[in-house]
């Protein structure tokens, strides 16, 4: 894999002071992130850490409460605010895969892809239809356009929705445990699309148990646990070398069985 | 080298279990399948012969079909289907104009084509819009026998249909189509602004090809049809709007809507029929009034869109929380999302009780007789009051109730095709 030189480049995400409560819970506490462009992070952490929380955060399905989120659209920096139009102009950069699929079950995977492009970006309907193919070629289902999501297996399902994301052309894509529900033989076909996703050059940030992934397409690795980001180093020093105690007994659980 | 293989090799392929087939089998199988089984069909075999038998017997061997007065039927043992023969006109159209009672029996059958056509989904588009047009037009002019149509309702649809048509179309369509219907809009616009201005005058376009016959002569079956049919019609989108409402993050309309709905489910129809004929002229200045007609087709709609709303709200609630994520990743708004992903799968859950509901309205209409409405039932009711015909009232419940259970038949049948129309292709 090429090394890509980061420092030069722009930050697309940033995350200041950002902090939030579910009711009494403290589920995100000051956590401070920028992410360039092309950058791939991958966040870890033990369940209840607020790692999904935090990128669920990004394009606002969770609101925070303090602090700061801005995403850079088209050059321009969009600070996150109860503004819709700021809301709606950071999703349609922002495309998000779920561990749960969340395809739409009673539309068609072709429609499935071509209703936000159709609907939100105002695109020909063609023009729509020509890209989701090209995308579902990329995913290597094209074969699959006209079925319905049941119809399909879990890993399909997956390779389905991330191609749904990239239907809308977004500059960043949030991956939350996109392998969590899968079976173990459907793992491999979707980390391999994230893979092939990540070399183009796509800004990620993944939330994943995979530390396989972390270890060969991640740029950083950020651990997080009690709502805090613990610690973040690259992979190799991450893996290798931690330095926080909560770390070495979160990456000595998940990696020896 | 069969022994290094023997451990991997595949199992031969089974034949599944032999299934017994064929009419001895089955009834073996499901009523002879053991000595209290065998008895208990032989019991209630020999019950519902003796009931086919004797029910037989007396509605068509003993029964009367043609006779003068009930007198021919006293004592026969049988049906007195001559009541029926005889006031069949009085059930399905009431008082209406005798000579004209041809035109009910077309609107009956132009409510019945527009109805079977709404029943098939490849007309649920542009076209439905258009058959419930005709049909509703045909229908009332054919009841009414001369209607008068403002001109400004005509601007007002010009109106309506203009944005309906510029909000839906303008991402997919052509420049020449988009352009259409923004001349539609301006042009409904442009008749609404000169006529508030006062440069235009109200006026109407008449179509009077028949002699009028007001709401007051209405009755019978079309009386019936078309309070369910235009009740559910308008209470069904105003049910999901309330639903929809019920749900929003607006403290306000969220508190209208279950406020509304609370208090009409918390009251009878009969009470919510009696405010709507006695109570609310008294509230309304003098020399306005509504028809009592309307105002029984108002109530009936508040009351279906409370029921509606509540079935609806139990399909939004059993969507999953992963689909309102999607949808909301993707940036639809909310219009978006509700038509495209939250309602297509919200009323599929619901078609069954939805359907459920919609049975027991158009049942619940007959209690308009408490307002001096004569529908359907109350018509047959009317049949029984000719001194010439006393005594026999079983025949015309019969016959009422025969009508009823076509129609609520029908709409169950068609809740099953629906469900398995609409969930083709997505089960696997």
């Amino acid at each position: 894999m090429a090394v890509r030189n980061l420092n030069s480049a722009p930050a697309v995400i940033e995350l200041e002071q950002v902090n939030k409560w579910f009711g009494q819970f403290h589920v995100l506490t000051d956590i401070n992130l920028l992410v360039k462009q092309s950058e791939k992070i991958v966040i870890c952490g033990p369940s209840g850490s607020g790692k999904s929380t935090l990128i669920r955060c990004i394009n606002r399905l969770e609101e925070h409460q303090a602090g700061t989120i801005a995403v850079r659209v088209d050059g321009q920096r969009i600070e996150l605010t109860n503004d819709v139009k700021n809301i709606e102009a950071i999703r349609k950069e922002v495309g998000m895969v779920f561990q749960s699929f969340n395809l739409f079950p009673h539309l068609t995977i072709l429609d499935n892809l071509t209703l936000a492009p159709i609907w939100v970006k105002k695109m020909p309907k063609k023009e729509a239809e020509a890209i989701a193919m090209s995308l579902l070629e990329r995913v290597r289902i094209p074969e699959q356009a006209l079925k319905y999501p049941g119809q399909l297996s879990g890993g399909q399902q997956q390779r389905v929705a991330i191609a749904r994301a990239l239907c809308m052309r977004p500059q960043i894509m949030l991956f939350d445990e996109p392998t969590s529900a899968l079976d173990p033989e459907m793992v491999k076909e979707v980390l391999d699309v994230m893979i092939e996703l990540a070399n183009e050059g796509m800004t990620m940030l993944v939330v994943t148990h995979e530390m396989g992934f972390a270890r060969s397409v991640a740029d950083r690795v950020i651990f997080m646990d009690f709502g805090e980001i613990v610690e973040q180093a690259p992979p190799a020093e991450f893996f290798a070398n931690p330095r926080n105690e909560r770390t070495r007994l979160f990456l000595s659980q998940i990696l020896h069985h | 080298m069969s022994q290094a293989t023997e451990a991997g090799q595949v199992a031969p392929a089974r034949l599944p279990p032999t299934v017994d087939t064929g009419a001895i089998a089955w009834l073996r199988k499901n009523l002879f399948s053991s000595v209290g089984n065998s008895l208990t069909t032989i019991v209630l075999a020999g019950l519902l012969v003796w009931l086919a038998v004797w029910f037989i017997d007396w509605a068509l061997l003993k029964a009367t079909f043609q006779a003068e007065s009930g007198q021919a039927c006293v004592g026969t043992g049988g049906a007195c289907w001559a009541l029926i023969n005889d006031k069949l006109r009085l059930i399905f159209f009431g008082s209406f104009p005798y000579e004209e009672q041809w035109r009910p029996l077309l609107a009956i059958l132009a409510m019945i084509a527009m109805l079977v056509l709404s029943c098939d989904r490849r007309m649920w588009n542009w076209r439905l819009a258009i058959v419930w047009a005709i049909g509703s037009f045909v229908t009332f002019l054919l009841m009414f026998g001369q209607i008068h149509i403002p001109v400004t309702l005509i601007f007002v649809v010009a109106l309506l249909a203009g944005a309906g048509g510029y909000l839906l179309r303008r991402a997919t369509a052509p420049d020449m189509e988009r352009i259409a219907w923004i001349v539609l809009m301006a042009l409904g616009a442009l008749y609404l602004v000169l006529r508030v201005a006062g440069v235009i005058r109200g006026a109407a376009i008449p179509v009077a090809p028949f002699e009028y016959v007001e709401t007051g002569l209405w009755g019978g079956l079309p009386v019936t049809m078309i309070l369910a049919t235009y009740g559910l019609a308008a209470a069904f989108p105003y049910g999901i709007l309330l639903a929809l409402g019920r749900r929003s993050n607006l403290p306000l309309i969220r508190a209208l809507c279950v406020g509304f709905i609370e208090l009409i489910r918390g009251v009878p129809l009969i009470s919510l029929l009696i405010m709507a004929s006695f109570l609310l002229p008294l509230f309304l200045p003098p020399g306005v009034s509504f028809d009592k007609f309307l105002r029984a087709q108002v109530a009936v709609i508040l009351f279906a869109g409370a029921y509606i709303a509540e079935v609806v709200r139990g399909g939004l609630q059993s969507l999953p929380k992963g689909q309102f994520e999607a949808a909301d990743a993707m940036g639809l708004n909310y219009a978006q999302k509700t038509a495209f992903i939250v309602l297509p799968q919200a009323l599929r859950v619901v078609i069954p009780p939805l359907i459920n509901t919609f049975i027991g309205f158009f049942k619940d209409t007959t209690l308009v007789l408490v307002i001096g409405i004569f529908d359907f039932l109350n018509t047959a009711n009317a049949a029984l009051v000719d001194p010439k015909w006393a005594g026999f009232p079983g025949e015309v419940y019969l016959f009422a109730a025969f009508v009823y259970f076509c129609f609520c038949y029908s709409m169950s049948r068609y809740s099953k095709y629906l469900e398995r129309e609409l969930n083709k292709g997505t089960q696997r």
